[in-house]
């Protein structure tokens, strides 16, 4: 078998005292579309900022193409192609959009290639090249999310970390996002989405883990665990 | 410069060209303008210089970085009162300003990063307060080095520190030209200080377009968005506060060099506060609107002091308000209004991008190469 590209060994994150998430595993093989979901406060984002080194790990392995990293500084993880999409999308508001996907491709000094990119994102995000001298922060909630999802690709990331992209946006607008999300994984990316539009994400993942007040519950294909009554319980809104 | 000459009324859109000869010439035909009012508005020009260095120097900390320091002074004072150790009777050392001045930089940009680090968490108004307070410290500390051993000579503050002596040539002598022209050394001291002015602003705009000065706007932006791009977000701060502190060090040794004494009470929060008013004022984050707002700033309240006395002798017969206290309420007035009609300053930054038809012609522009 080969290494897992991501692979978390009871990981425990902590801010001061209080333990948010307490000791998770889960693994991640290269290429996979994998979800991470659970209601609000379940430690889903503080596990996402943790694999991305935003924040520090008060325990356990994290270990990204069999290497350890938990102490690596987030710049470094994002130069090995680790690449992050914040919760709420966290855009540049004052620079413009070309500006912002450019700061995408900060660590790199490859400046043909990264040329290619910029079209290669631009026809697979349409919208986003007609505004590129707009100020970001005068986009919508959607084509931010766009120019966010847009600046992580420009890092070349083996392994993309999606925080909520659905989050405050329009169905119509959701089901755009998500199909760009589909692209990059057609090209090889690794993704992990964390979502609490659990529905989608369950339907759009090859596998999921549910999360619940900092730890793993469930895990398993997004079908079985779409069907499972549990999960439609509780983060499907069925009785 | 450009944006200078852009930020000028009418003529900057029309022609840029002619708008830059109209800056080069204000910047060098000032002194002689202000010497039609008397010798005190040309030295009172060479201070406007000064705090347009401290303006552009704290506008690289907050503006550029987004990181609101309230003690900004303290580097000045760092930067005087190492050009006075090194140049005056105190230690008997009478090093030349070619060296101190870089020596006081270097200090205040330690200085910088002494702050720094222990502040790389804070934002906002928690930065804020722990800055005020590194500044008063500072201010504190030079107070009361006099005893045991006497290192800062106290309150008194240090007397006869040299002047500016440039390749042997003594800047605080009158320049004979001739047996019937003397240049006063208000006049000199206006050019050298000009010359450090276009220094600092070449500098921070280099800076500006740097991959230091993107990295710079994105932690402004978002420090989380900007850590999961690749930045080291805890470098990149400490760069900001030690770079703008190294801009607030040699303008203090200037200062010390052109007034020729140096004590703590020139370096009271007050300033630190007058000095972000400058940049508020004028446009955070905008070189042009950073210069703008210190000259106006500097120059408004002494413009105020010497037509207020008149006034109110000839109104009251004597004088009621002490110019001083015009001095504040000014300041305060000045921003009420400017909070009111111009919230982001006198020549905001990027006002491009506030005028859609602006960027539409740049696009234009860019499409038809």
């Amino acid at each position: 078998m080969t290494t897992p590209i991501l692979q978390l060994r009871d990981l425990r994150i902590a801010y001061g005292a209080i333990e948010a998430v307490k000791g998770i595993s889960l693994e991640l093989a290269a290429g996979e579309l994998v979800s991470l979901i659970g209601a609000n406060g379940a430690g889903k984002t503080t596990t996402l900022n943790a694999i991305a080194g935003t924040l520090g790990v008060a325990g356990g392995e994290l270990l990204y193409a069999g290497q350890r990293i938990e102490k690596l500084p987030a710049h470094k993880r994002l130069r090995q192609g680790l690449a992050l999409v914040p919760e709420g999308r966290g855009i540049f508001t004052r620079l413009t959009v070309e500006e912002n996907l450019r700061m995408g491709a900060y660590c790199r000094r490859d400046t043909e290639a990264v040329e290619a990119d910029m079209e290669r994102i631009f026809t697979m995000l349409p919208r986003v090249k007609e505004r590129l001298q707009q100020v970001a922060g005068t986009l919508s909630g959607g084509e931010q999310q766009m120019v966010a999802i847009g600046r992580a690709l420009l890092s070349r990331p083996r392994l993309l970390l999606l925080d909520e992209p659905s989050m405050g946006l329009a169905p119509l607008v959701v089901e755009k996002i998500f199909e760009v999300i589909r692209t990059v994984a057609a090209e090889g990316v690794t993704i992990l989405l964390v979502e609490q539009n659990a529905n989608l994400a369950l339907e759009f993942s090859q596998r999921a883990y549910v999360m619940e007040s900092g730890r793993i519950t469930l895990s398993g294909s997004g079908a079985d665990l779409l069907a499972d009554p549990k999960v439609r319980a509780a983060y499907l809104g069925e009785a | 410069m450009n944006e200078l000459a852009l930020a000028i009324p009418w003529l900057g859109k029309r022609n840029p060209a002619a708008a830059r000869w109209v800056v080069m010439a204000l910047a060098i035909g000032a002194p002689l303008i202000a010497m039609l009012f008397g010798k005190t508005w040309v030295r009172i020009l060479d201070f406007a210089l000064l705090y347009v260095m401290l303006a552009i120097g704290l506008n690289l900390v907050v503006g550029f970085a987004g990181l609101l320091d309230l003690g900004y002074i303290a580097f000045y004072a760092v930067g005087a009162y190492t050009f006075a150790f090194l140049a005056s009777p105190h230690f008997e050392l009478h090093l030349p300003f070619w060296l101190v001045i870089p020596i006081g930089a270097a200090c205040a940009a330690l200085a910088g990063i002494i702050l720094g680090l222990p502040t790389l968490r804070l934002r906002g108004d928690y930065l804020a307060i722990v800055t005020l307070g590194f500044g008063e410290i500072v201010r504190i500390f030079l107070n009361n080095l006099n005893h045991p051993v006497n290192i800062t000579n106290g309150p008194q503050g240090i007397n006869m520190v040299d002047p500016l002596v440039l390749f042997g040539w003594d800047i605080s002598r009158p320049l004979k030209i001739g047996d019937e022209i003397t240049v006063n050394s208000l006049f000199l001291y206006y050019y050298v200080f000009l010359a450090f002015v276009a220094l600092s602003v070449v500098l921070v705009q280099r800076l500006q377009v740097s991959r230091v000065g993107r990295a710079w706007a994105a932690i402004r932006d978002d420090e989380l968005a900007a850590k999961a791009i690749g930045i080291n977000t805890r470098n990149m701060k400490l760069l900001a506060f030690s770079l703008g502190a190294t801009f607030g060090g040699a303008a203090g040794g200037l200062f010390a060099a052109f007034q020729g004494f140096v004590s703590p009470e020139s370096f009271s929060l007050m300033e630190s506060i007058a000095i972000l008013t400058m940049i508020v004022f004028g446009g955070m984050g905008n070189l042009a609107g950073v210069i703008v707002g210190a000259l106006t700033l500097t120059a408004l309240p002494e413009i105020l002091r010497y037509v207020a006395v008149p006034v109110q002798e000839r109104l009251f017969g004597h004088v009621l308000l002490d110019p001083e206290v015009l001095r504040m309420l000014l300041l305060s007035l000045a921003m009420i209004f400017m909070m009111l009609l111009r919230p982001a300053g006198m020549i905001p930054a990027h006002s491009r991008y506030s005028k859609p038809e602006l960027v539409v012609g740049k696009t234009a522009a860019e499409a038809a190469k």
